[in-house]
């Protein structure tokens, strides 16, 4: 036993590292290499490719499909993270409350729909936004008289998408809200209410500040996840950009270009200009998180 | 001074009432869709124009409990979910189960041994997170294609199958719950450093083992862009690929739609909500034995 250990004192460290490096190594390492090089050549199927140069990037940058794609994928994370985080804040603050009964029923009904995959809520959805037929329609027009034929869709499939969006995610973005909540200092709070500072006050002042930390990483997994949407428009639109390409999301573009067209090249391009993105929205997010004490 | 304290008081009940007034109101929103699923998985599909939850009817509570039909699912049966079902679960159990079990391993060496080409190796890791998926997607195909996996399960399971987001979470669970001195005191009883993980570590960070299981399983059976660009033979899509697909082809058949959906994801609730109860449990004994 010491012999062996003396002949290689650290194997079992590198038994126990190694198959993630492994895998690491032959599955995202070498992938990456790849994506490089496959965004600087056209290809036909995984088999074929031959070096284009920048033309790749140059079609991209007057492509008015990868345009409208952008456009959409922009609009819907603009208004996931617009409408859906400051609810989740708000059920958030609700449930906060102290002595609130039920807080635990509460929070795993709220939940639940995150472990709902989307490819399902999509399902879930095109029904629920179907003219006539669809219960939102027949909710909808019961109440307030809107037409039986709003065409969810097909005119308005982003209001629709962010919707289906702030369904599934409310409450996942919820609980990360309540456990930051759980942690803001008693004292700080009571201290703001003795110095006469208000509900409003006491939110802008202390409890904002003191959340901002995961209030930006939820901001930021909610980029992440939002400006790489795909599945929720595959469904709902079988598979297509939808009428006019109105639900047409960049990885849904990326798809089509790569795996239905067969242009692997093209859909490395589009994959490069979408990490870039995230990447500089991770920086900024970072920057924030940090805010005025950096 | 009482009155104002019973003025406050009463404000607060009244408060406490919207508040509760707001979270039924909501909590009914997140909860109408699910219902409807499962009136809409049990309805012909006739019944679609003529009511929105069940049939109504002279039957028990209004409703025409006759009109109900378990059609959709013998229509799904012959359709062959359950093979998809059981791909579904053998596909999240082996990736839930072989990514557990080698994010554990490399969080545990990073966090706990020393080796030449550690740094680099927590380096790779938290690079590795930041990687957006969709920029390996093309390339993953490609790699899959050379490799003679696309179209097998191992296309599916191997790139899964130690993430680097589950070894930085079992790096930071073992840095906060396995002590070194333990391990020092094993070390020098001639305990080796794999055995060291299996017989001390492991048992130790076992919440998180069965966090990560639950993560992975969930993400795995939810998942539907990776089999829908790796599979070719529908015999072996997964739920996910197959109810997407019923979609296309069965388009106005609502309710075998809504019912391939509700038996996709009806036993991931079930499951989840009777492992929130093995947490709690497994927290009380622990807390017990303490």
């Amino acid at each position: 036993m010491t012999s062996s250990r003396a002949a290689a004192p650290h194997a079992g460290a590198w038994l126990l590292i190694g198959p993630f490096l492994g895998i690491f190594a032959l599955f995202t390492a070498y992938p990456l290499v790849r994506a490089v090089m496959l965004a600087f050549q056209q290809t036909f199927g995984p088999g074929a490719a031959h070096y284009v140069g920048w033309a790749n990037f140059d079609f991209l940058s007057r492509d008015p499909m990868f345009w409208k794609a952008a456009k959409n994928t922009g609009v819907f994370t603009l208004g996931s993270i617009l409408i859906q985080l400051p609810l989740s804040l708000a059920l958030a603050l609700l449930l906060n409350r102290p002595g609130l009964r039920g807080r635990a029923i509460y929070r795993t009904i709220f939940f639940t729909p995150a472990l709902v995959g989307v490819v399902f809520v999509g399902m879930i959805f095109m029904l629920l936004f179907e003219k006539r037929t669809g219960l939102v329609n027949q909710a909808l027009h019961a109440a307030i008289g809107v037409d039986l034929d709003f065409a969810w869709l097909e005119t308005y499939i982003m209001p629709a998408m962010i919707l289906a969006t702030l369904w599934q995610y409310v409450g996942f973005n919820m609980v990360y809200f309540l456990a930051a909540l759980q942690n803001v200092s008693r004292d700080l709070v009571e201290a703001a209410t003795i110095d006469g500072a208000g509900a409003v006050g006491r939110f802008f002042h202390v409890t904002l500040p003191s959340i901002r930390p995961i209030a930006s990483f939820v901001v930021l997994l909610s980029i992440v996840g939002s400006v790489q949407f795909f599945e929720l428009p595959y469904v709902l639109l079988n598979g297509t950009g939808g009428p006019e390409n109105r639900g047409l999301s960049i990885v849904m573009y990326l798809y089509q270009t790569g795996f239905q067209a067969g242009d692997l090249g093209y859909a490395s391009a589009i994959a490069w200009v979408l990490a870039i993105v995230l990447a500089a929205c991770t920086v900024a997010m970072r920057f924030l998180a940090r805010g005025e004490d950096a | 001074m009482i009155r104002q304290q019973a003025q406050s008081a009463d404000s607060g009940r009244i408060g406490g009432a919207l508040v509760h007034a707001v979270l039924l109101a909501s909590a009914a929103l997140i909860i109408i869709p699910l219902i409807w699923l499962v009136c809409a998985s049990l309805k012909r599909n006739e019944d679609f124009f003529t009511s929105r939850f069940l049939p109504a009817g002279s039957g028990f509570l209004g409703v025409a409990w006759e009109r109900l039909t378990l059609d959709h699912f013998r229509s799904l049966a012959q359709l062959g979910i359950g093979r998809a079902a059981l791909i579904s679960v053998f596909l999240a159990s082996v990736t839930a189960v072989v990514a557990t079990m080698a994010a554990a391993m490399g969080g545990f060496a990073l966090a706990r041994l020393r080796f030449p080409g550690r740094r680099l190796a927590e380096s790779l890791v938290l690079a590795a997170i930041i990687i957006p998926p969709t920029l390996l997607l093309a390339p993953g195909y490609q790699l899959l294609f050379q490799l003679g996996l696309l179209d097998t399960m191992a296309g599916l399971i191997l790139p899964a199958a130690a993430p680097a987001f589950g070894v930085y979470l079992f790096r930071q669970a073992t840095l906060s719950s396995v002590p070194p001195q333990l391990l020092e005191a094993a070390r020098i009883d001639g305990c080796g450093d794999i055995s060291a993980f299996f017989k001390i570590a492991l048992p130790l960070v076992m919440p998180m083992v069965s966090a990560f299981l639950m993560i992975t399983f969930l993400g795995t059976w939810n998942n539907f862009l990776t089999p829908q660009v790796v599979l070719q033979t529908p015999s072996n899509f997964p739920l996910a690929v197959t109810v997407a697909q019923l979609r296309g082809v069965y388009y106005q058949e609502y309710g075998l739609l809504m019912a391939g959906t509700l038996v996709s994801i009806a036993p991931l609730l079930l499951l989840f909500l009777l492992l929130q109860r093995d947490f709690i449990s497994g927290l009380t004994s622990g807390a017990v034995k303490g």
